[in-house]
Order: C-alpha cells, then structure tokens, then sequence
C-alpha cells in the first residue's frame, strides 16, 4: 500500500476530476459564442462553415487560451502571495503591480499612439517596475520584518502609480483616450490573438513552472523565520524567487487583459478548502480552478450580451459574492 | 565518548552597536547530554539558541558544530543536524498534523522533492513515540497548547537532528504535559541525541539537565554540571532575588524566598 497515495487520496482524485473538467470546458468553450447566432455554435457549422473554422482558429482559441492562463496565472500568484505572507487575504495586485501596468497602459494610449502591442510593452514594463519599486523600497525600510516592509511599499508604490494615472486621466482627451483607459482599466481579452498569446506564454509559462516546482518548498517558508531556516530554507532567496516568477507571469498578463480583480483573493480560498493548504495540492489545485474561473467568466463576458461585458466587472462580481459565501462558511484564520 | 558537539568561543553579538546582547560567551556542550540555559527573562537565552542555530551571525566569535565551524556548513547540512522547537510556532494556516510533521523531513529529501512512502511512515511511528498519533487528521490550528508543543516536538525529531535545541519548551504546559515532554527528552538524550533548551524555570532544569548554563545579561555566569551550578548562592545572584536550593527525594528543588510579600519593605 503506497501511504502518500492514499494519506492524499482524495486530494489527488480532486486533482483529476478538476483537470478533466478544464479540458472539456474549454472544449465546450469553443462552440460558445455569438456566432452564427447567440451561445451555440452546432458542429456542423464548425465542419463546413469557412468563416466559423477561421473565427473559431484566429478569435476564440487564443482567447480562451488566455483565459485559462490569466486564470491560472492570478490564482496561484495569490496562492503564492498568502502563503509567502502568511496571510490569506492578500492577492496578486499588491506589490504595484495593478497600478503600475495601469499606469503604463495610460502612458502608451496617451504618448505612444496607444497600438495594442505598444500597450501591452508599456503596460508590463511598469508592472515589473512597479513590483521592482516594491522590493527595492522595502529593502529601505528600517523598521518592521520582511513582510510588514513589502506590504508597505507596495502600498507606497501602488498609490504613486495611481496618483500618476489619476494625472493621465485628467490629461488624457475625454472622447477617445480616456474612453480608452477607462475600458482598459475594467478589463477584457476582446482583442487578444495568438501574437499576443506567444508573445506572454514564455514568462507566464516558466513562472508558473517554477512555482510548480516550489510547491513544496511553498509550505516551509510559509512557516516563521526561525523555523523555516532550521529546516534548511534559504528564506530570502526562496521567497524572492518564487515570488519574482509568480508576480511576473501576472504582470505581463496584466498588460494583454487589463485589470481583473478577485480572482487572485478568491480562487485561493477555494482552493485551500477543496485541497488543504499543503501547496502539493493547492498550488496545482488554485491553477485548475483558476484556469476554470477564467473561462467560465470569459464566456459569459463575451456571449451573454450582444456587447462584451468587461471582464473585469464579471470577475469582480462573481468573486465577491463567492467571498460572501466562503467567509460566511469557513473559519478564515486572520491574525 | 564525550565528543563536543556544540562549541562558542568568545560570542559577541548586537542587533544594534552599544546594545550588546551577548557578551564575550563561551561555552561546549557534550554528545548526549542534556544542557539547560538558565536565566531570567530577558537575559538573551533565545538569542543564543539562533545564534547556535546559525539563525544569527555573531558579530564576532566562533561556533563549531559537531566539530567542524558553522561557517563550513551548507544550509541543507546544518539543517540535517539541528533542529529547533521554537517558543512558540505560530503555523498560519490549518495544515493537517500529518502535513506539518512531514514538513520536518524537508532536510532530509532533495529541494524539489515531495515527501515519499518513507517519510509518512517515520512521521506516523515518531507520533506514535510521542502518544499523540490520534492527532494525525487535525488541523494543527485546533490543537492544546500540550498537544501543539508535541506536534511542534515530532516535526523537529523527524528531521533526525544530532542535536535538539528547543526555546523555552515547558512554559506553555501543565504539570503533566510539562512530566511527559521531559521524559521524552530524557529518552532522546539516551539515544545519544543532544539536547539543549533554554529555560527560565530551574526546576525545569533540575528535573533532567546534567549539564546547566547560568546566563545573566549575555553572559555566562556559571557553568558546568548541576549539582555545582544550581546552588541558592548561584541562583540568588543569577536572578537577583534570594532563591534556595534544596534537595527533596534526591533531586533539586528550588524555593523562592521571598516570594510571600509578607514582608511590606520589599513592595516598593
């Protein structure tokens, strides 16, 4: 009898059943949509229709990619975030990244012709300088331990983009470019394209493998200073690095769908009730779920109205209610 | 035989210059014995111990680990002979206590690695060891403060440590738990495994050390075996209140004398 297999039985059953489920949601995804009218498209057309084959390969297939991977991507960098920061009700934005992709994409509609792909440089440039900003601030900080300095240059940081944008916005032209940052800021994939899917999946890809692999690791450095290293953690080195992978993957995600909120707090949540807190399980558990979160709300976002509804609005709402539920539910330790 | 497993030489350590934390300390501990730092609150008991870990650098000063300098020592080394029992873990999340003992074998398997057969089954036969095997499926946030401290002692024992250091082990415990866990150290330390723990309480210490460390103000009053440290006078200055020791039924006890405040002069 293999005692890991059956000490986590279930948790690997869970694991299975959830992989499963992704694979056919996206599946399914593909034939939902607008076209050739709302919500279903028949297999047959997809067989014959020329127009559906190309909209389906060139539309839907990298946005539903994209959706799975932001989902993902959001989900266990909040995983990674609570646990490194001991706290479960931190999420992916903190640390300036929100605010400083904001503030990028602000720069290139206002500066630089706003093009999608120039957006999206300038967008997931300053989210990594805004987390960049974080660390190297916290570094100055001399009071308080290593979590208490990054959260509160994060705020620092995320305040002095958001004061910037707030600038941007006031300088902006009313009728096109802050139409344009407003839109962005509520978040959406409506435009994305295998380009801009090749163009992120190299980061999101090897972030997300290496926290992955530090899943382990995860639970040690989620212990206290002491602790941790007389288990042998290099503490700051660890945490550094996985955090650096996480919050880049969702920093340039960040910059191709704009800001969406709720998944990065909420799916974590989940995630650590379905499967424990062992990050053997709830860091693979949060990406699959995430990965679900992310399609599921990108389909409604792009075929429940004859508009696209932002996606950032969906998630947003979805997530609060769902946090309503969780809370009202379990026993969230906060200290 | 009597190989030194723990030797300090000249330990002078600050977090900030002017405050001087510890003060030109030495001092060795023996394989298989059982040390207890005594000293008052405050006396920097807790600062040794990380510095012993490695946690903390001494400014200056050597520490030498089961004869070789900490310095030479990688992470995952060091870690493979020490452990810790902290004062007090604070685990934030509801891991199972299986999940959290096995988090002591992290040492012992490779950086990416998940723990494997083996391991699961040394957590279930160290819990057994520790009578607390009916605590494996918990959370570990749901425990008694006796059953945490065992739980917090088995993660440290799975990572089979030469030496066992634990930060103020009985504070948080009743009269039976406090019985049980200095049994169960007394069985380590015949298995050989070093121990040594910090305390404020010297009746803590003379249940089981053989070895004392008197610390007052960072520095090492008085070492040695116990029957030539833990005496009234020792005791009296290293606390600053007149203690007596006594023996009762051969073992060492000590008596607070003026612990009454039945005379006024002394509440002030």
């Amino acid at each position: 009898m293999n005692s890991t297999r059956s000490l986590w039985a279930k948790q690997y059953q869970r694991i299975l059943i959830l992989s499963i489920l992704l694979l056919i949601i996206v599946a399914l995804s593909i034939f939902i949509g607008r076209y050739p009218k709302p919500f279903w498209m028949p297999i047959q057309v997809l067989l014959e229709d020329s127009m559906a084959q190309r909209l389906v390969w060139l539309l839907r297939l990298p946005r539903i990619l994209t959706a799975a991977l932001l989902g993902a991507t959001l989900a266990v960098c909040g995983t990674v975030l609570q646990m490194i920061f001991r706290n479960p009700i931190v999420e992916p934005g903190f640390l300036g990244v929100s605010q400083g992709a904001a503030f990028g994409a602000a720069v290139a509609i206002l500066w630089l012709g706003g093009g999608r792909l120039t957006i999206e440089l300038s967008a997931s440039l300053f989210a990594l300088l805004g987390l960049a900003g974080s660390f190297i601030l916290a570094r100055t900080i001399k009071f308080g331990g290593w979590v208490l300095r990054l959260i509160l240059s994060g705020i620092v940081v995320s305040a002095l983009f958001s004061s910037g944008l707030g600038v941007l916005k006031y300088l902006a032209d009313p009728l096109t470019q802050l139409q344009e940052i407003t839109f962005w800021l509520l978040g959406g994939l409506w435009s994305v394209t295998w380009q801009d899917l090749l163009y992120v999946a190299p980061v999101v890809v090897v972030g997300l493998l290496i926290v992955y692999l530090m899943r382990w690791r995860l639970n040690v450095l989620a212990l206290g200073q002491d602790t941790a290293f007389s288990l042998g953690a290099e503490t700051t080195r660890e945490r550094l690095i996985v955090l650096i992978a996480a919050v880049s993957a969702t920093a340039v995600l960040t910059a191709v769908s704009g800001i969406v909120g709720w998944v990065g707090l909420i799916v974590p949540q989940i995630a650590r009730q379905m499967f424990g807190p062992n990050g053997q399980f709830s860091v693979p558990g949060s990406m699959l779920i995430g990965a679900i979160f992310g399609v599921v709300s990108d389909n409604l976002a792009r075929t429940l109205l004859a508009g696209e509804i932002p996606l950032g609005i969906l998630t947003s709402f979805m997530g609060a209610l769902l946090f309503v539920v969780i809370i009202n539910r379990s026993r969230i330790k906060l200290r | 035989m009597n190989q030194t497993m723990i030797a300090l030489k000249n330990i002078q350590f600050h977090y900030d210059p002017g405050k001087t934390i510890l003060n030109d300390l030495s001092l060795s501990v023996e394989k298989g014995s059982i040390t207890a730092i005594l000293g008052p609150n405050g006396t920097g008991k807790t600062t040794l111990l990380h510095t012993i870990l490695g946690l903390l650098a001494p400014q200056s000063g050597e520490i030498w680990i089961a004869g070789k300098n900490i310095s030479a020592y990688k992470r995952s080394e060091l870690s493979q002979v020490m452990s810790l029992v902290p004062q007090s873990e604070v685990v934030p999340f509801n891991f199972k206590v299986i999940e959290y003992v096995l988090l002591g074998r992290t040492p012992q398997f490779g950086f990416l690695d998940m723990p494997s057969e083996h391991d699961v089954e040394l957590v279930r036969d160290t819990l057994e060891m520790l009578e607390v095997q009916h605590l494996e499926q918990r959370p570990v946030t749901e425990l008694s403060g006796g059953e945490q401290q065992m739980v917090v002692l088995a993660r440290a024992l799975v990572q089979e440590p030469q030496i066992l250091l634990l930060d103020e082990p009985t504070s948080h415990l009743d009269l039976s738990n406090k019985g049980r866990l200095l049994k169960i150290l007394q069985t380590l330390a015949q298995r050989s495994v070093t121990i040594v723990f910090s305390t404020h309480d010297p009746d803590a210490a003379a249940m089981i050390a053989d070895h004392v460390i008197l610390l007052k103000a960072g520095a090492v009053l008085d070492a040695g075996l116990i029957d030539q440290v833990l005496t009234s006078e020792k005791l009296t200055q290293t606390y600053g209140t007149e203690v007596k020791v006594l023996t009762i039924e051969g073992r060492l006890v000590t008596l607070l004398i003026n612990g009454r405040f039945g005379e006024k002069e002394k509440v002030k």
